[in-house]
This record gives C-alpha cells, structure tokens and sequence, in this order.
C-alpha cells in the first residue's frame, strides 16, 4: 500500500490515482446503499402495514434526545469536511484539530444514543420477552422521567391506537426491532468510523497528509459523511411519525 | 465535471458554512412539519426535506459536484436500483388490501366490498 503518495505504474498521472481510489470508496458506498436500503424496505413494508402501531412506537421516542443527535451528527459531518479542507490547502496544524472535533461529536452522539438505548430498557421497550408498550402506563411510578401530563397523552394514543390494532403490543414491537436494527447498525458504522478516525489522526500528527497526498482523509470522511446521510433518513422515519396527534 | 485536468477542485470553507447551516435549519423545518397534519401527505414531505438534506450532503461534502462524471454516474446508479428496489415492492404493497386482518391505512375498500364490485 502507498503510503507517501508515489506514482504507482498502473496510473498515468497523480490525479488519476486519486480518483480511482475516490471511486472505489464510492462503489463501495454504493453497495452500503443497497444494504441500508433492504433493512428501509422492510421497515417501509412493516409501517405501511402496521402504521398505527409504528406511530404510537415513535412518539414514545425522545424527540429532543433525537433532535439533538441529528444537529451534532450534521456538525460533525461540517468538522470532517473541514478536515478534507484543511489537507487539501495543506492547512498540517488544522487536520488532527478539527479530526479530533469531529471524534469528540461522534462520542456526544453515541453518549445521547446510549442515554435513549438504556430509557428503552427501562421502559421495558426492548423486544424480546419483556417487551410491553404499555408497561409505563401501567406502572407510572416504575417510570419517574416521564411527567405526569407528558404520561396522560400518552395513555390517551394508547388507548385511540389500542382501539385501532387490537395487537398493539406484537407491533408494537415491530416498530421497537426497526428502531433497534437500524439505529444498532447506524451505530455501529459510526464506530468503525471512529476508529478511522482516530487511525486518521494518529497518522495526521505526523504530517504526512499534503495537498497532493490526502487520500486516506478524503476517502474516510467519505464514509463519515455516508453515515451522516443514513442518519438524515433515520430521523424522520423513526423520530417523526404522526407527531401532529 | 472534467476528468484528469490536474487540479481538483477545493470547495472553500465558506461553502461548507452555508451547507452546514441550511442543514440545520431544514432539520428544523422537518421536525416542525411533522407538527401539522398534512394526512398521507406528512412521511411525503419527511423524505422531500430528507433527500434535499442528503442531495446537499453529497454534492458539496462529498464533492460529487465536482467528481469525474464517471464517479457521478455510479452515484447515479446506486440510487437508481435503490429506487427500484424501493418503488417496485412499495407499489406492490400498497395496493394490497389487507394483511392478516389489519387494514390497511391507504386502502379504503374492505375485501367484501371489491368482491361485491366485481
């Protein structure tokens, strides 16, 4: 693997080379797109089918948990596209700074996320045996973050939704499996980009990303920004289903 | 868009700002919209704000504005099978009519009913 950037003898030029390891992260990106998009189809089919029961599901969702993770994961996106700026100018004292920005957003996101995964669990939200939509409607007092008028219109869509889909509970849980899958595996693409991340920035402190060698940085914020797109999607389909009600 | 002239286009920081900050102001604008009732017509306007977000994502963070257009024509691609995959199966589903006794929310003919039709 070049390292310094040389002229490996399958290119004619510098340039070429660059874009043909563009393009391979693309085509790559490409075939993520149909991965991610299998997993939007079932959920699609499952809203479609099931749509009372997936809007009940998203209104229990933190809105401003989620809302919040969208604005860091935009910004952190902004940091890497200044990261690229920053080696393409040759800008060497920028890129490990706003590398470890866009690092730092990263972990606030995965702080959120971890906050909203453990209230699931604590809502008994979680499909599996234990899963009950309506256990803190139940057991009000077992769930002390929700206050006592946010839990009365709470109870008042369960019950409307109830009176829609008599098995509510089962797809209910549904709803929860597509949170869980797609936010899960959102997730763990923003890991591995956290550690080329951090792989990016060890090797950017020693100034080897120049304006005419950046490719490892161009190529790795492609994939962050990636990752930024599929989250743009994530919030609408799984935060904003029939808030209006 | 011209291949191998030798000098790649830098897209200056100020660009990034403008994106970056109609990003969050759509951000804002979706989640207000799903505030008001619009029937059907809500996830409709979601994906419209969700794909011009990610359109302005791909074009100036990723630069696809200013890659080869053998590059954008994979882009293109992509999202072209993308969107059979999705459409095809979609059009499918919702013109069912039931599933396991659930009706279905855009269908508003019960199965009794078109058979009297027919």
């Amino acid at each position: 693997m070049h390292r310094t950037g040389e002229l490996y003898g399958q290119f004619k030029t510098l340039e070429q080379q660059k874009d043909s390891a563009n393009l391979g992260m693309w085509i790559f990106l490409v075939t993520e797109v149909m991965f991610f998009g299998g997993i939007m189809l079932a959920y699609a089919v499952n809203r479609h089918v099931y749509f009372a029961a997936f809007a009940m599901g998203s209104n229990t969702l933190s809105l401003k948990l989620g809302g919040t993770n969208t604005i860091v994961l935009l910004a952190s996106s902004f940091t890497m596209a200044m990261a690229v700026w920053s080696a393409q100018v040759g800008k060497k004292q920028l890129i490990p700074l706003f590398l470890l920005l866009t690092i730092l957003l990263g972990f606030v996101f995965f702080g959120i996320k971890y906050v909203e995964y453990a209230q699931k669990f604590h809502h008994h939200l979680v499909p599996g045996r234990s899963f009950d939509i309506f256990y803190c409607s139940n057991n009000p007092d077992k769930c002390s973050d929700i206050s006592a008028e946010e839990m009365e219109v709470e109870r008042d869509l369960l019950n409307k939704t109830r009176a829609l889909d008599p098995d509510l509970n089962a797809h209910a849980q549904l709803y929860y499996s597509a949170y869980f899958g797609m936010t899960g595996l959102h997730a763990l693409h923003m890991i591995i980009g956290a550690g080329l991340l951090f792989w990016l920035l060890k090797n950017s402190l020693t100034g080897i990303y120049t304006p005419q060698w950046n490719t490892p940085v161009d190529t790795v914020g492609l994939y962050w920004h990636f990752v930024d797109i599929v989250w743009i999607y994530l919030f609408p389909l799984l935060y904003l289903i029939d808030r209006h009600k | 868009m011209s291949e191998n002239n030798g000098s790649h286009h830098i897209v200056s920081p100020g660009i990034y700002l403008t994106i970056i900050l109609t990003l969050m102001a759509l951000t804002g604008l979706t989640v207000a919209a799903a505030f008001v009732d619009l029937g059907r017509f809500n996830i409709v306007v979601a994906l419209v704000i969700a794909t011009t977000k990610a359109t302005l994502v791909v074009l100036f963070f990723m630069h696809a504005k200013y890659s080869p257009r053998r590059t954008q024509l994979v882009i293109i691609a992509g999202i072209f099978w993308l969107a059979i995959l999705l459409f095809m199966t979609m059009s499918d589903y919702i013109s069912r009519i039931d599933y396991r006794g659930v009706r279905s929310p855009l269908t508003q003919v019960s199965s009794r009913e078109l058979h009297q039709l027919s």
